[in-house]
């Protein structure tokens, strides 16, 4: 649905050039929830907004849904742009017009009659829970109230892509999770493809399948979010569970990370290993975080005794992911 | 001074002054308020950056804001006879009130505009706006409580400005306020006029803060 191919950018400030982006590829397929992570500026946002051209890449070309974005004329740029909604951190709504009027604002551009424009405005006051809001100012709305007018608005021309640029950051934990439980409902309802950028893990947790992870404008990997989570020398890995420091660890034994990614997490694998095998397990640390409807789990353990590496592969015939670390 | 004899005077004056003044305020937001949508969007971080047409339309409204306006009134006298026949009275008056008033209010446009936050283009950018569609629906209608303040300001400025045009004779209270208050010596006409020029900016000033209250709705 949306595909960079190496793509780069460059700012020039005064003295020095930026890399924003440095040769970026990565695939968004249809119905995907994608979110890209990185610290503030990793270039996430000159990334996302390369997507519908509010920045221009250098090199490298970008296509949504089959069309190549990155080669077309104004007219047909804004033309694609409808079919793109974009929600931002700060909701960018028109302080002038009420909720109605700023969720309006894309059907007037795209050039609906005031009486299909009045039925849609309605239908997505609706869909996003906000229908005793219509008439109110931006001024009299809270947070988790305009980004839902701004979730509105990027939904009017019925776009099959929503860009959510830090969408979440400015708002409080429960609103947040409100926001989120709302994406995810539009994804599913809609078949709404997402991508997102945000600063907050707990963000990817809850609503990405898909995650790319950007530093200093380079991607350092990308993918399903539990291929990458059982992955244990991937970034996102490491940020879900780090790794115990070295000065803890007994020279004599068998230093192992175990992460069980869904039903494995439920179930009593590992007493049946102590049960079954002649090792002794020493719990370094562990953690075990919900990741959208999936329980994932690491631990970190030492092993000693005859049948270590028996108990291994024991774990590792039940679907779990083993690392040996020494 | 028998104040019954001055009254029709007074009214009379009175209605010369918010004629001229009116009418210049109207030609100077018609030429203005695009002036200044052009210096913003010709600016280098603008939607259309052209920094060489920027920095001349820049120049131009410096320039015109150096002079003194009693001087452009007279340096206009040619010009004004070629646009509207005659270079004295009320309506001749029109013409450099209006010139010097326009790039005052350009500048008062411009950083009205600036004002709008540079997330309210981009969303409407996101949105598939045209350059036009952002322009007014966004610059223009999120700064018109600014845009209406700075009307009031321009229409206040160009009361004091038009008390010159009895150069020109021109008339309206400022040149009474000249001929009879100033130069004859008359300290009674010159109070009531003053007393009625306050009046007059007053006014405009409370319509000004009154509306642009009414359409802010932040």
């Amino acid at each position: 649905m949306i595909k960079l191919e190496n793509v780069s950018k460059s700012f020039f400030d005064g003295k020095s050039s930026v890399h924003a982006l440095h040769d970026v590829s990565l695939e968004v397929g249809t119905g995907q929830i994608y979110g890209v992570v990185g610290t503030s500026g990793a270039g996430k946002s000159t990334l996302i907004r390369c997507v519908n051209r509010l920045e221009v890449p250098e090199k490298g070309r970008i296509w949504v849904d089959g069309q190549e974005i990155t080669a077309l004329d104004d007219a047909s740029l804004r033309k694609a742009r409808q079919g793109m909604g974009m929600i931002f951190q700060q909701f960018n709504l028109l302080s002038r017009r009420t909720s109605s009027e700023n969720i309006a604002y894309p059907l007037e551009i795209a050039g609906f009659s005031k009486l299909e424009r009045e039925s849609r405005v309605k239908e997505l006051l609706n869909l996003v829970g906000l229908e005793d809001k219509a008439n109110s100012y931006p001024a009299q709305l809270s947070g988790g109230q305009k980004q839902r007018v701004g979730i509105a608005r990027a939904l009017a021309n019925h776009p099959k892509i929503l860009l959510s640029d830090e969408a979440t950051s400015a708002l409080d934990p429960a609103t947040t999770e409100s926001i989120l439980e709302l994406l995810v409902d539009l994804n599913q309802k809609l078949g709404l493809t997402i991508l997102l950028i945000t600063h907050q893990m707990e963000v990817v947790k809850k609503v990405c399948d898909h995650v790319a992870i950007l530093e200093n404008g380079y991607l350092l990997e990308s993918g399903p979010i539990f291929d990458l989570i059982a992955d244990p020398h991937s970034h996102l890995s490491k940020a879900f569970f780090p790794p115990i420091q070295e000065a803890l660890l007994d020279p004599d034994a068998i230093q192992a990370a175990i992460t069980f990614i869904g039903v494995a997490a439920d179930e009593p694998i590992l007493a049946s290993m102590m049960r079954e095998f002649e090792v002794d397990v020493n719990f370094l640390g562990g953690n075990i975080q919900q990741i959208g409807k999936r329980r994932v789990g690491q631990l970190q353990v030492e092993l000693k005794g005859k049948e270590v590496a028996e108990s291994l592969s024991f774990l590792q015939e039940r679907g779990l992911r083993v690392e040996v670390r020494k | 001074m028998n104040l019954l004899d001055w009254l029709p005077r007074f009214w009379n004056e009175s209605l010369i002054t918010i004629y001229m003044v009116g009418v210049s305020t109207f030609f100077t937001v018609i030429f203005g308020l695009p002036l200044g949508v052009l210096l913003v969007l010709t600016d280098k971080d603008g939607l259309l950056p052209r920094p060489g047409l920027n920095r001349v339309l820049s120049f131009i409204v410096n320039l015109a804001r150096s002079i003194p306006f009693i001087i452009l009134l007279v340096l206009l006298i040619p010009f004004t006879r070629a646009l509207v026949g005659t270079s004295i009275g009320p309506t001749a008056t029109i013409v450099p009130l209006t010139l010097a008033a326009v790039p005052f209010f350009g500048r008062v446009v411009e950083s009205s505009l600036r004002e709008v936050p540079r997330g309210l283009i981009e969303a409407a950018e996101s949105m598939g706006s045209s350059l036009w569609q952002t322009v007014s629906k966004v610059l223009i209608s999120e700064s018109m409580p600014g845009l209406i303040l700075g009307v009031a300001l321009t229409f206040i400025s160009l009361v004091g400005y038009s008390a010159m045009a009895g150069a020109v004779g021109g008339g309206g209270l400022g040149d009474l306020a000249i001929r009879y208050g100033y130069i004859r010596n008359e300290t009674d006409v010159m109070l009531v006029i003053v007393v009625l020029l306050l009046i007059l900016v007053q006014g405009v000033q409370w319509i000004g803060d009154r509306l642009a209250a009414k359409l802010s709705k932040k």
